[in-house]
């Protein structure tokens, strides 16, 4: 941050270090009224301990186990995911899409980080990263096989860039051998790179 | 704007780093300037597609470089100064200046504990009429503008089919200047992997893009 402008005030540049540079503008945020620190804990808190992964896996296994409210999901999400109480954040325009023994959905957002905030909680690294914003959409079978998921030649793998305000889930395909699961069982199986596309759902004892 | 953030189709970025168990944050940090930007955007002197606009103008080499925190620290500090909510000085010194006068957060706890997260603006307008119907075939605009976009590079030009129409959106080329909402409706359109990428592509596989009206024209 040392720009050559700075040269009469070198003594206060700011501090390279993003953990200090954060602390400072924190604490003059909060000077100035323009930030509750507690409103920042409830924030982080909710991510780190509130919203995640678990959530879309719950709605995955309510699809699973009730094909109605799989249709209404597929129809309207964001009024079928408020039937299990999740709203706000980016929900209001989530669109469900499903995995079928014909179609493999990925998804993407090549132009920032575009992520159903709601279900899943932040996205991981990876989603963020250059590689994986890059190729996901010219090379999205290279990118699955990176993540160690193989789709048959015969099946349309379709990619879903989030260009605009509407946030994918995908409804990975039910493994087999999972039919006298419970819903709460079905949903501890559901990761969270299969409902982002780059995996499938393992059954119970496959390795992810 | 042609930035470096337009990745879509590029090559060589490297291998991707999957990492297990992977906390929500890597330090503490990241949840603060998390939080920090969410309370800031709330305030309303800048919007989504502003703030995101921010981050396109960061030199591509910075871009790069810099972690996803690290960007939303820095453009965090831009638009402070940008809208006038902060100096420079004020930034380096982490006090405010003498007399600089004092606000009440947009953004409280209470607020939060009440509304976990704002929506969007709603996507149902009868008032604004879709230009395309689900089914049409359609070409996206060979555009190149200087200011923000949400039409990728690798779209432009091609062909696809409208399979959804979404409703109205906020059409963020505008938007993000603060040139006015433009509302208009926005569809997701299909276009083949063969279409975008050539020959040697699958010819079952696709891409969705959600594009809006303006960026579109019959095919």
């Amino acid at each position: 941050m040392a720009h050559a402008q700075d040269h009469e005030h070198e003594h206060q540049a700011v501090p390279s270090d993003p953990a200090l540079r954060v602390k400072a503008l924190e604490s003059l945020l909060v000077e100035k009224g323009l930030v509750d620190p507690g409103a920042l804990d409830l924030l982080v808190d909710r991510f780190e301990h509130k919203v995640g992964p678990r959530d879309g896996a719950r709605v995955v296994a309510r699809a699973w186990v009730d094909p109605a409210y799989k249709q209404r999901l597929l129809a309207d999400a964001p009024s079928a995911i408020a039937e299990l109480g999740y709203a706000g954040g980016q929900g209001e325009h989530m669109l469900a899409v499903e995995n079928t023994p014909k179609v493999h959905n990925v998804v993407v957002c090549t132009l920032c980080s575009c992520y159903p905030w709601t279900l899943l909680g932040l996205p991981p690294v990876w989603y963020k990263s250059a590689a994986y914003r890059s190729r996901a959409v010219i090379d999205p079978r290279g990118v699955l096989r990176e993540f160690g998921t193989q789709i048959d030649a015969a099946v349309e793998v379709r990619v879903w860039d989030s260009t605009a305000e509407l946030r994918y889930i995908v409804i990975p395909e039910r493994p087999a051998g999972t039919e006298n699961l419970s819903e709460e069982e079905l949903a501890a199986l559901v990761t969270r790179d299969a409902m982002v596309g780059v995996s499938k759902v393992p059954g119970r004892g496959e390795k992810a | 704007m042609n930035g470096v953030h337009d990745m879509g189709g590029m090559q060589d970025m490297g291998p991707i780093h999957h990492e297990q168990e992977e906390p929500a944050f890597h330090a503490a940090w990241e949840g603060r300037i998390y939080g920090i930007d969410r309370s800031l955007r709330s305030i309303g002197k800048w919007n989504l597609d502003a703030w995101r606009h921010q981050i396109e103008l960061l030199p591509p080499a910075d871009y790069l470089r810099m972690t996803y925190y690290e960007r939303w620290l820095q453009v965090n500090e831009q638009l402070l100064v940008k809208h006038g909510l902060a100096t420079p000085k004020e930034l380096a010194s982490g006090a405010p200046e003498p007399g600089s006068t004092k606000a009440t957060p947009a953004l409280t706890a209470a607020v939060v504990a009440l509304r976990l997260g704002r929506g969007m603006p709603s996507s149902h307008d009868p008032a604004v009429l879709p230009k395309f119907k689900v089914g049409e075939r359609v070409r996206a605009r060979n555009m190149h503008p200087s200011g923000h976009t949400r039409l990728p590079r690798y779209a432009r030009g091609k062909t696809g089919a409208i399979v959804r129409d979404h409703g109205v959106y906020l059409f963020p080329d505008t938007n993000a200047h603060f040139q006015g909402e433009n509302r208009q409706h926005v569809y997701s359109v299909r276009f083949s992997a063969r279409e975008l990428w050539g020959e040697p592509a699958p010819p079952r596989d696709s891409v969705h893009l959600d594009l809006w009206d303006n960026y579109l024209k019959h095919a």
